[in-house]
């Protein structure tokens, strides 16, 4: 049955079957087996001689170093000016070395003549790359034009130097927070920066249009002039008060615009290793904070424009409110009843409390909501924008507290965009940092409460600079309204009594408001001799100063003809 | 000069010697000099040898043995060379059997003898003494001596491969093997037998792959191009840079970062200083020699010197083969020296013998001249022109 299968093998056992042939047809088969041999040779030859052939039209030329390099070109990117024209951001070009490491004979010796012009240059990454069979490796980016002479005259096979673009802020530090800064690469990686990258500047330069130089140069609304009064006038009050953070931001009352905006501590966009660290960030738009008795000023139109109270209203401030354990009581207390005026100058969170508790919760949380406190904001040209946070459910207590500014953290920046909204007739305008008009703005405007109830803010809060908390606020000629807000920080679930969150809120010129000032800052210590360190003899100096320098600027001109003495005599009704 | 009157020994081998084979040798040994000029500043530069034409100088030391050796062995008869050979096969064969107590270890394989400052490599030193004694044995295995020789010529081979394998040298052992065989096919192998032999053959490459993990991963690499085929990719690479023309003398870059240039990547290194012109030229040379020596074989009526020719020029060209396969990629990497070209003593006299052994089998002798043999004259039978040695 298996025969088919055995039978050869049968055969090919039978010694004759392993014979070899001899004699003359012996002779024949080895020659046609040579033949056959030969021509087996000359195939495998030619299959050798055609690979040849191949491997000569292989583009042979090394062509990887272009391909490799091409990848780290840095992109081109607009200018930024500020609205008068200054140049806050630009390119330069400046030159990087690389190295071509297969064509690097002696990785060491290479090493050891480099690092007599780059002392920094670290060994290990160096080496690695200097050893590696790559086409192309960075050595160092962005070198001095003298490192770069020095380098050449060691001439060292091997390594060479790209142009790169990179970015530079002429300003340095002042607008480090607004403009944010690009990568080693040149791309935005925080600030309007990255807004640029993340609207257009990636797409366009992900097809290709990376080289030309040609950008229509981007205008921001900043105004550089007043920024630096702003950052001076800050760092100023942050070493005097030996705050560990100060912020502060100017915002165009009809239209929107941030004319300047800073944190401290800040960085150098040109060198921005210290970007990273926490303390850094930009406390304006991604910090949130219980912003304290600024807030009255929101209850308080709240109330008002609810028609529950008016002016006339009056509130007992005697007892202080107990909730839960904690009683709530006045600072400044006065222990009678109080007029709404007198609320508000005297910063009675009893009166505040209460005036509240006629709203009622849900219109509370609704008119917060309203006027834009409670929810992220959007469209705002910044990467860097904190959520508020509320608590989930708004109790009497929770009620209570966040009518003087506790319970409920936003960020400094929509309590200014807020505020613009109480001075300039009801309308809430999302904030940008570029450009635009009046009529822009409007557009974009939503009406949040009625001109009346933004009236008596102005009054109210003119009259809280002239005769409460914010006197030290007053600039001659340019009539400041604000409110001054000290807030206790949490320090671990507890409100602190050392530590504050002081703030200062301000329009000017109340007559009709042209710029929001906002300033705060974070737990300011006395000033040298002085007992307490509220946020009237701290942050609303520093707005004072800021107005007093950055309005002529603006073009606002001082009306001295105005009389305080109706304000004055109108309150105790 | 050599006159055809005056007989000396020199004058008969000056008139008998094939000279465009010598002079193809003669020309393969001139261009690895040549090459080594190359060669050299490359590797001395990895090395950290200071002077930069070290591998030039003993190259051109060893050129003298090898043409003494070469010039040599072409004076040789064929009883002399088959002596030669018998001594040679004898003494490798002990001296690979020792190997593991007295050799020299290096790159994971024991191949080699350190003979004073010298390594040899005795293995190199088998291979010719192999072809010539097989050859001898598949011409005597005459139809009264039965399956004798055949079957001692088989054990011979397997106990030259098992040598080669516990080294372990995996391409020597191919080439002692595909020369065996063809050897066996040009004898008059049976096809089928010739059939289960190439069966064998490929199932053999498929154990080794699966049983020596060193022989898996060259292959691994080889197929999935993935890994550590720094080597390889060098070698097209600097072909590839060199194009057709070259790019001159000295002048190569990618040389540099061929560990091996002097000797596995040889013919990497010509081709891009000489450009791929020159590479084709090299094939064509070894190309010239198999086929030179194929057709002395088909011309030939002495069975021995027909089948010691023809294994003789077939080794030669496989080894080239493999070798400059492996710098073009076509198959994986192994550690083959180019023949004549690449820089090695053992090596070189090795192939030198061989070669030598080809120009003295292959000189014109009385009964070179014998009409080929008809159909008319069947009747003559089998002539075995010398003498068998035993």
């Amino acid at each position: 049955m298996m025969s088919w299968l055995l039978t050869p093998v049968r055969r090919l056992l039978r010694p004759k079957g392993l014979q070899i042939v001899q004699g003359p047809q012996g002779d024949a088969q080895t020659r046609d087996r040579i033949i056959l041999v030969m021509i087996g040779v000359v195939a495998v030859f030619s299959i050798i001689q055609l690979r040849l052939v191949y491997l000569a039209n292989v583009d042979g030329s090394r062509g990887t170093i272009r391909q490799q390099g091409d990848l780290g070109l840095t992109a081109a990117r607009p200018r930024i000016l500020d609205r008068n024209g200054e140049v806050l951001a630009l390119d330069i070009e400046v030159q990087s070395l690389f190295a071509e490491p297969r064509l690097i004979d002696n990785p060491d010796e290479t090493y050891e003549a480099l690092v007599t012009v780059l002392p920094d240059l670290d060994f290990d990454t160096t080496m690695r790359r200097l050893r590696s069979d790559l086409g192309f490796a960075w050595i160092k980016r962005e070198i001095t034009p003298r490192q770069q002479a020095d380098i050449l005259a060691l001439g060292l096979p091997g390594i060479d130097f790209r142009p790169e673009t990179k970015r530079h802020y002429p300003a340095g530090n002042a607008a480090s927070h607004v403009l944010g800064h690009t990568n080693i690469d040149n791309r935005g990686i925080a600030g309007f920066e990255k807004h640029l990258d993340d609207t257009w500047l990636r797409e366009l330069h992900a097809s290709g249009f990376q080289i030309g130089s040609d950008l229509q140069p981007v205008q921001l609304a900043l105004d550089l002039r007043v920024q630096h009064f702003v950052r001076k006038a800050l760092a100023a009050a942050m070493e005097r008060y030996r705050a560990i953070a100060a912020a502060g931001v100017v915002l165009d009352a009809h239209t929107g615009e941030i004319v300047a905006m800073s944190s401290l501590p800040d960085y150098n966009p040109n060198d921005p290793v210290d970007a990273l660290k926490p303390d850094r960030l930009n406390r304006m738009s991604a910090g949130v904070y219980e912003m304290g008795s600024t807030f009255k000023t929101f209850t308080t139109a709240m109330a008002l424009d609810s028609g529950k109270v008016d002016l006339r209203s009056k509130f007992d401030a005697r007892k202080p409110i107990i909730i839960g354990r904690r009683p709530i009581n006045d600072f400044h207390g006065k222990k009678r009843i109080l007029s709404v005026p007198e609320v508000f100058i005297y910063s009675s969170n009893i009166g505040t409390a209460k005036m509240t508790e006629a709203v009622g919760i849900p219109a509370q949380q609704e008119f917060l909501t309203r006027i834009g406190l409670l929810s992220k904001m959007e469209g705002l040209e910044l990467p860097e924008i904190a959520t508020p946070q509320q608590p989930r459910e708004w109790r009497k207590v929770h009620s209570i507290t966040i009518s003087f500014g506790h319970g409920v953290s936003t960020t400094p920046l929509q309590t200014a965009v807020a505020a613009a909204a109480l001075v300039n007739g009801g309308k809430l305008i999302p904030p940008t940092l570029q450009p635009r008009g009046r009529s822009e703005a409007d557009a974009l405007a939503k009406q949040v409460m009625q001109r009346e109830t933004s009236d008596i803010m102005r009054y109210l809060m003119r009259l809280n600079v002239l005769k409460g908390s914010g006197r030290r606020a007053e600039v001659p000629g340019f009539l400041v309204g604000g409110k001054t807000g000290t807030a206790e920080k949490v320090v671990n679930g507890r409100y602190s009594n050392e530590k504050r969150f002081n703030a200062f809120l301000a329009a000017f010129p109340v007559t009709d408001p042209r710029y929001v000032v906002l300033v705060i800052l974070d737990e300011p210590k006395p000033e040298e001799g002085q007992r307490y360190a509220t946020a009237g003899l701290n942050t609303a100096p520093v707005v004072g100063e800021i107005i007093e320098r950055a309005a002529p600027l603006l073009g606002v001109e001082p009306d001295f003809r105005v009389r305080d003495t109706a304000i004055l005599s109108s309150y105790r009704r | 000069m050599v006159s055809r009157a005056r007989r000396s020994r020199l004058s008969e081998w000056w008139w008998t010697i094939d000279k465009p084979l010598l002079a193809a040798a003669l020309l393969l040994l001139t261009c690895g000099l040549l090459l080594s000029l190359s060669a050299s500043p490359s590797v001395t530069s990895r090395l950290k040898i200071d002077d930069t034409f070290y591998f030039v100088k003993r190259h051109a030391v060893f050129l003298i043995p090898t043409i003494i050796v070469l010039i040599g062995a072409s004076f040789l008869t064929l009883r002399q060379v088959r002596r030669a050979a018998l001594i040679l096969l004898a003494g490798s064969v002990l001296v690979l059997l020792l190997l593991p107590v007295i050799g020299y270890s290096a790159k994971g394989a024991t191949r080699w003898l350190a003979v004073g400052p010298l390594l040899l490599q005795p293995s190199e030193f088998l291979k010719p003494a192999f072809v010539v004694i097989c050859a001898w044995l598949f011409a005597q295995s005459a139809p009264g001596s039965r399956l004798a020789h055949t079957l001692l010529c088989t054990a011979l081979f397997g106990l030259c491969v098992t040598l080669l394998i516990i080294q372990p040298d995996f391409g020597q052992t191919v080439l002692i093997g595909v020369v065996w065989v063809a050897l066996f096919f040009m004898a008059g192998m049976p096809w089928l037998l010739f059939t289960v032999l190439v069966g064998l053959g490929i199932l053999g490459v498929g154990l080794a792959y699966l049983t020596i993990p060193h022989v898996t991963d060259r292959i691994d690499r080889f197929i999935t191009g993935s890994g550590d085929n720094f080597q390889v990719d060098r070698g097209v690479e600097a072909i590839t840079h060199g194009s057709w023309l070259g790019r001159g003398p000295g002048e190569g870059l990618v040389k540099y970062g061929l560990p091996d240039s002097h000797t596995d990547f040889i013919f990497s290194v010509a081709a891009e200083e000489y450009g791929i012109v020159a590479g084709m030229l090299i094939v064509a040379i070894f190309a010239f020699i198999v086929l030179r020596g194929l057709w002395h074989g088909l011309k030939e009526h002495d069975r021995f010197v027909q089948l010691s020719v023809s294994g003789l020029v077939l080794m030669f060209g496989l080894q080239a083969l493999i070798n400059i396969c492996v710098n073009l990629r076509l198959v994986p990497a192994k550690g083959m020296t180019l023949p004549f070209l690449s820089y090695g003593g053992s090596s070189m006299l090795a192939i030198a013998l061989g070669m030598g052994f080809v120009l003295a089998l292959s000189r014109k002798r009385a009964d070179s001249y014998r009409r080929r043999p008809g159909k008319a004259d069947a009747r003559i039978g089998p002539l075995s022109s010398v003498p068998a040695a035993a």
